[in-house]
Parts: C-alpha cells; structure tokens; sequence
C-alpha cells in the first residue's frame, strides 16, 4: 500500500507508536521512517539520546520513549521530512501536533487552517498555536486537533488569501 | 598552445569536484572544466536536504553542500578552473580539446583525467512529446531554483523515481499545482519519505499508469494518462484526459560516456548501473590506466556515493602521479567502507549487483 500510494497504513503506524502508557504521559516523538534507505542524521539530532544509534546507516530509526521528551528538535533535522511530535495530554478534548513545514507563507499563530491526512485530505480544521522558525529551514509548526485525530492530521494547508 | 597538466577533471559535480579537493590536498596541481554556468553540477538545483551520513554531508541541502565544495576547492592556489567549458573529443594522442563560451578551443595534455560527466535523461516519446512546457526534470530544476522562472502553472508528473518525487515536492513550493505523479512500474521508485512528504501536501501518486498522448495547440494542454497492467499493456477504458500546461519527464538517467568510449576505454552494458558504464577497478581507474571515473558516468546512484566515488578517485589519482599521502590505505579503506555500508541495504543492492559486471 505504502509502496504503491505513499501512504502508510494504520498497521504502518500502531507499529511505531509508543505504548499506550507512555502516550498518556505527554508528549513524544513519531518518526514515520518504514523503508531502509540510508540515512542517519536523526541519531545525532537528539540530545537527550532517544533516537538511538545505527549498526547500519540503512537501519530503520528507533526511538527510546523513555528519554524523549518530545522537544521536536528532530523535526526539522530529518532529511525526510518524515518526523512528528504528538502530545496526546494536550488538554481534555484536544491533541496537540508539532509538524515539519517547507512552505511560505508561514501560518501565523492562531489561524484555523485545514488539516489533512496522510492522504492530502482535509479531515477537520486546526489551530494554530505557535511557529517555530528552525535554523534549517524546515520550520515547525504546532496545532491542536481533536483528539482521535492525533494520528490522522500531518500537514496544513494555508489558504490563499 | 596545449595546456600540459598533471591532473584534469571533466565535470565540476560533486563527483569532480571532490576528487579535485582530494589531489589538492596532496599537493597535485589540478585543472577542472565544466560545462555549467556555475560550478557544481546538479548540486546547485538541489532544495532539499541530503541523505546518508556526516561524511557525504548528510542533513545539509544540496545546493548548500555545493557552496561548500566551491568554497574549499577556490581556497587552493594550485587549482584552476574553467567555466561554460565542454569537453569535445579525446585524442590518440592524449589531448583533450574543450570548447570555452562557445567560441575558443582549448587543448590539454594531462598526466591523468577524471571522466565526472554525470548523466543525461532519458527523452520520453509519445506523441507530441515536442510541444513547449514539456520538460525533462533537470530543465524544471534550472528554471525554478536557478532562475527563477515558474515553468507552469499545472504540472504532471512523470516518473516516481527520486527524482520525480523531490521535484513535484519543488514545484508545489514553487506555487505550481500539481495534479499528480504518473508512475508505470507497480511501486514507487524513489525513497518513501519523499513520496509520503507530497501525498499528504495532496499529490496522487498513480502507480501502475502511463502517459500516452499529449494535445496543445502551441503548448501543452492536456494530457492522457492510462492504467497499465501487469505486462505494461493499457488497461482500454482507464483514459483520461487531465489538462495541463507542464509536463516533467523524469523517466531515469542514462550515464554520459561519450569520452570514455573516443578513449578506447573498455565498457560493459549494466542495466542495473543506467547503462553502458566503464569497466573499473577499486581505485576507480577505467582500463587505460591514466583515466579514472566517478559518480554517476560510472553508474546512475545516489549523489553521495558520487562524493564517496571522487573521494576515492581523486586519492587514486593522486597516488597515480606520484604524490607522497602517508596514510593512503587507510582513506582508501575509510572511503570505501562508507560507500560499501552505504550501499548494504535494500536500496543499494542493485547497484551492488551491478558492480559485479564491471568492478574488478
């Protein structure tokens, strides 16, 4: 499926997700990585050492959710534009997403913008809540969601004005 | 008047241009022409940032990668560079004639050459394939991230292979829409990451179709795409017709070895490797013995192994002329490791098998 679309599965995603536990203590890391292709700037992006190391520069990433604290400094180092941060303890209703963006115009915090699904669909309206300007220019962006769409929402569109 | 030099280099790519840095710092006096406008071959068009690890200058975007080679390779008094310079015909006699600005013929008579000449794309020939706005990807790459210049407004896009994905990504950046990527093979060629990265911004990706007519009056209009199936046959009653005003061709790269064949250089058809590739040894050195060979004349991969290839030629060459480097084996060994770990996973293993035919 992924293979064929580009879209990965909802088996493609429960296998990389934290344990439910985990999730429910705040924020961490999704890195949406499935092929073995070779790459490995993300080991080195984490200062807290929770992308652990590679045998291999093919090996699939693996993150240690035990030391992830879901800072988000690897969003903007994957070369892949592959890497998310999901806060599931955002508030009651609502999911917080920090996700990488290579596009202008920025948002601006507080704007309500379409979000779409790994499919480009949109699934619902977010919120903006802050712009993170990132030295390498894959900039981050954090917006809230409903809750069961933490893991449906990956990218904004900004529309034209 | 000849140019004697010890060390030419036909290419200024990343290939070249880190062969050249390599010889450099051994001490070798070396001249790089290249028929660009700037140095850096396809570096200076690449937005994105590179894969692979800290040696071939992983997380850094290419044209970034491109500026730093430049910069290094500019900081040498002993390196001399010309520009807008093509490389036209290689002698009996060793002479190497290259034509500058189109207008003044240049000849050289190195010790020992790096043939760095990259690849050229693969045309694509259906009917109409000669109307304005259809492009092959390289063209979409000059236009847009060297120029400027938006070549369109509704794109297609043909070929999933990297190449294809990372410019439909470019395109969409650009504020060109595009309507999707059109693939014929059953999976997406190119990393998974890119084609994940524009399918959520909202590009289908089709694999499994083709493209088999366009129509415009004096420029594209629109396009007709069809699913194939299983034996590359139309699936009759899958047409469509999708207007547009820009058709990227991104089919595959074929190597440009046009100078290793006027050298007498022996050379082997490796489909696995894009085409008819020199047949080498580990020092990177083609049949006659002062032509060395990098990157992606050598084989069609990945731009870091085209730095991981210079790096070792240039060592090579270097070594070919005599200069005094105390710890040879040990780069030579280090060069190749990373290249080898590189290429080990799924993705290298085509090259790796194709390696077989011509790397002795």
């Amino acid at each position: 499926m992924l293979k064929q679309t580009g879209i990965p599965t909802k088996e493609d995603i429960e296998k990389i997700l934290p344990s439910k536990q985990r999730r429910e203590k705040g924020a961490y890391v999704v890195i949406e990585c499935f092929e073995e292709i070779p790459c490995d700037p993300c080991t080195a992006a984490c200062q807290y050492g929770a992308i652990l190391q590679m045998e291999n520069v093919n090996d699939l990433p693996e993150a240690d959710y035990e030391k992830c604290n879901g800072c988000g400094i690897c969003i903007g180092l994957c070369p892949g534009v592959a890497i998310f941060v999901v806060d599931e303890t955002y508030s009651e209703e609502k999911a917080l997403i920090k996700l990488p963006y290579e596009f202008t115009p920025l948002p601006n915090k507080g704007d309500v913008v379409p979000g779409l699904d790994r499919a480009g669909e949109e699934v619902c309206k977010a919120e903006v809540i802050r712009v993170q300007k990132h030295p390498s220019k894959t900039n981050i962006i954090w917006i809230t969601v409903q809750k069961e769409l933490a893991h449906e929402v990956r990218f904004i569109r900004i529309p034209e004005i | 008047m000849i140019h004697q030099v010890p060390m030419l280099v036909i290419g200024g790519g990343p290939a070249g241009m880190v062969a050249a840095l390599q010889a450099l710092e051994a001490g070798v006096d070396v001249v790089l022409i290249d028929d660009g406008i700037e140095i850096g071959g396809q570096l200076i068009k690449q937005t994105h940032k590179f894969f692979g690890s800290e040696m071939e200058y992983a997380g850094t975007r290419g044209f970034q990668i491109g500026n730093l080679l430049t910069d290094k390779l500019f900081s040498f008094d002993n390196f001399k560079y010309f520009g807008r310079t093509t490389a036209t015909g290689f002698y009996e006699d060793g002479v190497v004639t290259a034509l500058k600005d189109n207008k003044e013929y240049l000849k050289f008579k190195p010790e020992v050459i790096l043939i760095a000449t990259g690849a050229s794309e693969k045309p694509l020939a259906i009917p109409n394939c000669d109307l304005p706005g259809v492009y092959g990807a390289g063209a979409v790459q000059t236009l847009m991230n060297l120029y400027g210049v938006m070549p369109g407004k509704k794109a297609l896009m043909i070929g999933a292979g990297n190449i294809g994905l990372i410019i439909a990504y470019q395109l969409l950046q650009a504020g060109t829409e595009v309507s999707a990527v059109v693939e014929a093979m059953p999976c997406i060629g190119g990393y998974l990451v890119h084609a994940s990265k524009i399918r959520r911004a909202g590009i289908p990706i089709m694999t499994s179709h083709t493209i088999t007519e366009i129509e415009g009056d004096a420029c594209v209009e629109r396009a007709q795409i069809v699913r194939v199936d299983e034996n590359w046959q139309p699936v009759p009653g899958t047409e469509k017709w999708i207007d547009t005003d820009l058709i990227c061709v991104a089919v595959g790269l074929t190597p440009l070895i046009d100078l290793l064949w006027m050298a007498g250089c022996e050379m082997k058809y490796v489909a696995k490797l894009g085409g008819e590739v020199p047949v080498r040894n580990k020092q990177m050195q083609a049949t006659i013995p002062n032509i060395f060979v990098a990157g992606d004349a050598a084989g069609i991969e990945e731009a870091s192994s085209a730095i991981l290839e210079g790096a070792i030629a240039g060592l090579g060459m270097a070594n070919f002329l005599g200069a005094e480097i105390a710890d040879y084996d040990e780069k030579h060994n280090k060069y190749w490791n990373e290249l080898n770990s590189f290429r080990s996973g799924p993705i290298g293993q085509r090259i790796s098998e194709g390696l077989k035919f011509v790397l002795s």
